[in-house]
């Protein structure tokens, strides 16, 4: 058991160290194309490249670049962006992050809760109307882009409806931070969480119920049916325990994407300066360093959320913790 | 069966369930391969057939945007119609509207006609929507379309190579592949366009525009192979041990043979599977990179770009945002309705009990 | 067809009303296309209180569907019953979800199943899966259900239960999974426990084990029984009554033993016929074909014999000290951690025109060994010739073309077949590949094949799934005789057949063997098949030969204390030894699992007659 933990952490740093040699390599060691030029930015003079050149150290071999390049964001955390002279990297996306932890936190607890009541409701009554409503709307939440959905919100509860009982409550867009004003905080972030929380009821409800429906073919259902468990019993703790497993999966990787940055769409969308938003300003004016390590980020609580699912998994089916 | 050979026949019939062949009639019988009876299946199926059908109408509508544009709307959707006018019952109107809210400054795009000109409104350099809908679902299906192949093609070969290879170079592809996998989609795609938009390339003889197609194409075709690859080594594994893999090797079949004949086939349902999947996938994707300006390049058109450019305009000219969330919406429900069908057909063991 | 009657030996006992009493049951499946198909028709049977009746017929019969209705856990959406059925006082069709809760399933009835594997949940503890039986009928308190779980887990003889009683499914062998889902069966002590194919998939001495424990609860509990299976030699040694089934329809009912001496229906006749009964070779020199019954007057014809005898002089093929071990990883860094010695120090010959019988039970590293000599793993050491070749040193190549000489019969032949490749296509390419002729002669021959086998070379643009299972086995035969091979590895080829199929499959090998001479090494766990078809026997036993020697010596006057065991656990198609106990002890299952330092010791073998030898310091068994 011990070394199974182990192990997973081990392989949990080894895939940090890929990731961040794939990251530089992205970014720094494209052929055809100077880093220096593209991070002192469009139509700069030849001095400033010259500059930005010996400021990172792209004069250097690569291993070398590598090396400096994670010491500044690791160890001295003094990265700065060039787009915005003097911000520093590290500390920016550190305030960037509270505010996409509320809004992908609140929007899991309700796609996690929506997506697991559709899916057991549609298993339970697999074939009739209550499946077949719930199932089309998922497939329709499915279908639709986020920030599109986004948009529609907005229009519906910043513009045309703004002015009725049923949305003059909605603050303007825009984040407020916890700590300062809870009330506003939450009002704020209802319709992000709405809008980002339902394309996953959607995937989540179609896969659970999916499960659901396939472990009731399994012989051990049948078995807790002959020795006369109640319908319910059946359903809700033998079937559906098994069949949490690959939703727990891939919430795992879903909120680590998000979190890291995936909800970049819904951040623009309703003007939250989360590290999505962060990450898409760096884009506009092209800021490299910003980028790379907002993607490094991003990708780092991935990995780490995968590997705490991991564990999670353990302590569900005793079946994987066979070494 | 009558009792041919010496103490052959204890029953009539060779099995107590009765095979195909006991029922029908030798001569009646025909035989149905696997792929024909995908074909039955998708047939059989009223949901396949309508979103199959209806699928082929999107296409052909936007294959004929060109005739559209020439013949209906009458103006070229790609070339600013700031100061164009158009005649609405015998007036003729600016595109570009004085505003009338506020102060009265600034200009608002016509909104929607319902007429052949400007069916939809134009956008906020007066260019007919409902024109550029028709380019840009072009465009849209054509990068989809083009970069599913491509993630399909990519995993397969990855996917196949390390499955079968298997040994170091599958320990070295599959670490690959769950490294890639840990980058979220949308920052991966970021992190490619940054590096490979806004210049030209040159590879021998083939240049590449900066704001050709086949960027946002090789990005979106990338990004997903892990999520391909991934179940295809699988499945390549899989059949590697399978009964059949093994007799075919102890029948003394080459190995080149086995890859060709008896694995490529049976992934081959693998990679369909997953391919209207991933092309709704890829059309939600295209949207996304556009509408962060990181995908189609202007002046292509796409349905994602019209959703950016309809971001200044939500509140006064929605339209121009509705009009492709709902092409996308619908697009994609029907390629996953399709979908959906197409796996229980050739996967009949997923499909039990659905 | 037989009218329903009471005639069996216990007729007092089924006077009083009977536990389970069935009239006119019917059932249907949707099938494709919205078309419903009568799998049930028409069955009447009674149970009384104690009684053991069994169900038996092949697959496809009904006999499953029957017991699952009883239990009314057929997906009512895809499933119709018809018909009336009684169990206890109460009409379970009549009876709605709640109803059947409260009254049948687990109260008046429970059930067992074929596959112990899955049939516990496996994320929970046995115990809790049994605390939840107990529970979920008599609300009791935490602490006496706990207890009474540990009583019905020994109750069920499961070694040290109060410790295993926290133990996941996992922790568990097939056999002891059985004993748990028995535990859980019994827990509400029902009158009638439903036994669906119970020992199928276990082990023969496992299943000997259970079978002696079913009888010794049934008396202690004095339950009635339906006891379902295809075995003959299970309802000779289970049931009071029969009822044979045929294609959903009972045909035949009666006392067990009266249906096994006098059967009147044909088809119960051929159905007899076909089973091999282990004993019934002593005295024949050579294999034994399977007796053919006239279907329309029921007289089985004589029995023939193989006419040709095996070459003693040269071998055909050689295997000597073949070892076979499979690393077990694990751990931080995916290392080595142990080693299965799947195969070890396995050495014996087959002479041309001859059958060796590999047998021992579940992972026992026979089917490893055929995989072996013919090198489909790759992790194998020792010497195996093929007249002069050693096939161990040949480069691939080489190694590919000779594996033309020795050909294969599968378990599963639809598994190993390319559900994407016709017939005629996966009968050709080796043909192809070997360079044995244009694909207009291998097409040729595929056609005479065919025909040798049984089957109309019209079949040859059909696909694997198109056939049925037997039809599939000729397939697979005529597919290895493509290359005209010297010997054919046939891994328990007949096993997953129903008995009258079996027959004829078995009968086939014997035909094709008397008209080449090729030889054959045959894997299975089945004695009594074993015994028909053999020259020689080999018994495996954790990876090594314990016994090997002519058939009527290892069968009559085995030595090895493994073998004895195996034997003595086969059952028997004798109503007669229905009382018998085996007596055995608890055999936890043993594997051939061994820490990385372990070294095998060096087994000598003693020659108790001519050719038969047997290990004489092992510390198997």
């Amino acid at each position: 058991m011990l070394a199974i933990v182990l192990g997973r952490i081990l392989r949990m740093v080894v895939v940090m160290f890929g990731i961040s040699v794939v990251t530089f390599a992205i970014f720094f060691a494209t052929p055809a194309s100077d880093p220096a030029a593209r991070i002192a930015g469009r139509n700069a003079a030849p001095e400033t490249v010259e500059a930005v050149r010996k400021d990172f150290g792209l004069d250097r071999p690569l291993p070398v670049q590598y090396a400096l390049m994670m010491k500044r964001l690791f160890i001295t955390r003094d990265l700065t962006s060039f787009a915005n002279r003097g911000q520093k990297i590290i500390p920016a996306i550190a305030n960037a992050a509270p505010a996409t932890l509320s809004l992908v936190t609140g929007a899991a607890i309700l796609w996690m809760l929506g997506g697991i009541a559709a899916g057991i409701i549609a298993a339970a009554t697999k074939g009739r109307w209550p499946d077949k409503i719930l199932m089309g709307l998922s497939m329709a939440a499915v279908a639709m882009p986020v920030f599109w959905v986004g948009e529609m919100v907005n229009l519906v509860t910043q513009s045309r409806f703004h002015d009725t009982w049923a949305f003059s409550w909605v603050p303007p867009l825009g984040y407020a931070a916890l700590s300062q004003d809870p009330w506003l905080w939450f009002k704020s972030l209802v319709f992000p969480w709405l809008t980002l929380a339902l394309l996953n009821i959607g995937l989540y409800g179609r896969v659970l119920r999916t499960g659901i429906v396939e472990t009731y073919q399994e012989d051990f259902i049948r078995t807790a049916r002959a020795k006369g468990l109640p319908a319910r019993k059946v359903l809700l703790k033998h079937a559906t325990r098994s069949a949490i497993i690959p939703i727990v999966i891939m919430f795992g990787m879903d909120f680590g994407v998000l979190v890291g940055g995936a909800a970049v769409l819904t951040e623009v969308v309703f003007g939250i300066n989360g590290v999505g938003r962060l990450t898409y300003q760096a884009l506009k004016v092209l800021d490299l360093p910003m980028i790379m390590a907002t993607v490094l980020y991003a990708s780092f609580f991935v990995v780490i959320a995968n590997a705490v699912v991991d564990m999670l998994c353990l302590a569900i089916d005793p079946r994987m913790r066979r070494a | 069966m009558g009792p041919v050979t010496g103490g052959m026949s204890i029953l009539p019939t060779d099995d107590n369930t009765p095979s195909p062949a006991a029922t029908a009639g030798e001569e009646a019988w025909v035989s149905r391969g696997p792929w024909r009876r995908v074909l039955e299946g998708l047939l059989a199926s009223p949901t396949a057939v309508l979103s199959g059908l209806l699928l082929l109408v999107i296409v052909l509508a936007t294959l004929l945007a060109p005739v559209y544009a020439a013949r209906v709307a009458g103006s070229d959707p790609f070339r600013s119609g700031l100061s164009a006018k158009i005649e609405i019952d015998g007036e003729r109107v600016p595109v570009m509207q004085q505003s009338t809210e506020g102060l009265g400054l600034g200009v608002t795009p016509i909104g929607p006609t319902w007429g052949p000109q400007y069916f939809l409104g134009a956008d906020t350099q007066g260019r007919d929507v409902a024109a550029r809908m028709l380019y840009g679902g072009r465009n849209s299906l054509l990068i989809a379309g083009a970069s599913t192949l491509l993630c399909l093609a990519l995993a397969a070969v990855v996917g196949i190579v390390a499955g079968y290879v298997g040994g170091r170079v599958d320990s070295v592809l599959s670490n690959l592949i769950d490294m890639i996998w840990a980058f979220p989609v949308y920052l991966l795609a970021i992190s490619l366009s940054i590096v490979m938009i806004g210049k030209s390339y040159s590879f021998g003889p083939f240049e590449i525009a900066s704001d050709s197609l086949i960027v946002p194409i090789l990005i979106i075709g990338i990004v997903y192979v892990p999520y391909v690859a991934r179940p295809v080594r699988g499945r390549v594994l899989a059949l590697n041990q399978s009964e059949f893999i093994m007799a075919a090797r102890g029948l003394g079949i080459r190995r080149a043979r086995i890859l060709l004949r008896h694995i490529l086939p049976n992934v081959a349902t693998t990679l369909i599977v997953f391919a209207p999947m991933l092309m709704a996938l890829n059309i939600v994707t295209e949207s996304s990179l556009s509408f962060l300006s990181v995908g189609v390049q202007p002046p292509n058109a796409s349905w994602g770009t019209i959703l950016q450019d309809g971001q200044a305009l939500l509140y006064s000219r929605p339209v121009v945002s509705m009009a492709p969330g709902l092409a996308i919406m619908v697009t994609v429900l029907l390629l996953n309705l399709f979908g959906d069908v197409l796996r229980d057909v050739l996967d009949p063991k997923s499909a039990r009990g659905r | 067809m037989t009218a329903i009657q009471p005639m069996d030996g216990r007729a007092a006992a089924t006077r009083e009303a009977p536990i389970l009493s069935i009239r006119g049951l019917g059932v249907s499946f949707l099938g494709a296309r919205g078309r419903w198909n009568r799998v049930v028709e028409g069955l009447s049977f009674d149970i009384a209180a104690g009684e053991t009746v069994a169900l038996v017929g092949e697959s496809g019969s009904g006999k499953s569907v029957t017991a699952m209705s009883v239990m009314r856990l057929l997906d009512p959406a895809t499933s119709r019953i018809e018909g009336q059925v009684t169990l206890d006082g109460h009409a379970v069709l009549d009876l709605d979800e709640a109803g059947m809760i409260r009254h049948i399933r687990g109260q008046a009835a429970a059930m067992i199943f074929q596959e112990p594997m899955t049939s516990l949940h496996p994320i929970y503890r046995v115990g809790d899966q049994i605390i939840e039986a107990l529970t979920s009928h008599r609300p009791m308190p935490k602490a006496q259900a706990r207890a009474e779980a540990v009583a019905l887990l020994e109750r069920v003889r499961i070694p040290n239960a109060a410790a295993r009683i926290d133990d996941y499914p996992h922790a568990f062998s097939g056999g002891m999974r059985q004993r748990v889902m028995i535990a859980m069966a019994l827990a509400s002590r029902p009158q009638l426990l439903i036994a669906d194919e119970p020992t199928t998939a276990l082990d023969v001495t496992v299943q000997g084990e259970i079978l002696d424990l079913l009888k010794d609860l049934q008396a202690e509990y004095g339950m009635a029984m339906l006891f379902i299976t295809h075995d003959m030699g299970v309802v000779a040694e289970m049931a009071d009554r029969t009822v044979v089934m045929y294609r959903g329809r009972a045909i035949e009912q009666g006392a067990t033993a009266e249906i096994f001496a006098r059967p009147r229906e044909a088809y119960t006749r051929a159905l007899l016929a076909s089973v091999p009964v282990l004993g019934s070779m002593r005295g024949e020199p050579s294999p034994l074909r399977f007796p053919i019954v006239d279907l329309q007057t029921g007289i089985a014809g004589p029995a023939l014999p193989l006419s040709g005898t095996p070459g003693r002089d040269t071998p055909l093929l050689d295997v000597r000290g073949l070892v076979t071990r499979f690393d077990v990883r694990g751990g931080l860094f995916n290392r080595r951690v142990a080693r299965v010695h799947a195969v070890e120090d396995v050495s014996f010959s087959i002479f041309p025109g001859e059958t060796l019988s590999l047998v021992g039970e579940s992972g026992c590293g026979k089917s490893t060994t055929g995989k072996s000599i013919i090198r489909l793993n790759d992790r194998s050491q020792g010497s195996v010739r093929l007249g002069q070749e050693d096939l161990f040193s040949l480069p691939p190549e080489a190694l590919r073309r000779r594996r033309r000489d020795i050909q294969m019969i599968p378990q599963d032949p639809l598994a190993s077949m390319n559900p994407r490749m016709t017939v005629g296509a996966a009968l050709v390419e080796p043909f192809r590949e070997h360079g044995l002729g244009t694909t207009a002669k291998g097409g040729a021959k595929a056609a005479q094949l065919m025909e040798q086998v049984g089957l109309s070379p019209a079949m040859l643009d059909r696909y694997p799934h198109e056939f049925s299972g037997g039809q599939r086995q000729r397939i697979c035969i005529a597919r290895a005789l493509m290359l005209d091979p010297r010997l054919i590895i046939a891994d328990e080829s007949v096993s997953a057949l129903d008995v009258s199929v079996k027959a004829q499959v078995v009968n086939l090998l014997l035909d094709i063997q008397d008209r080449t001479g090729i030889s054959y090494l045959f894997i299975s766990h089945d004695i009594a098949v074993v015994e028909r078809i053999s020259h020689r026997i080999a018994v495996m036993y954790l990876g090594e030969i314990v016994e090997i020697g002519p058939r009527n010596e290892i069968l009559e006057r085995p030595q090895h204390p493994y073998t004895q065991r195996l034997i003595g656990a086969v059952t028997v198609p004798d109503p007669a030894r229905r009382h018998l106990r085996r007596n055995q002890q608890i055999h936890e299952l043993r594997t051939p699992v061994r820490p990385l330092d372990y070294l095998p010791p060096a087994r000598r073998y003693a020659e108790v007659s001519p050719g038969h030898l047997v290990s004489v310091d092992g510390t198997a068994s």
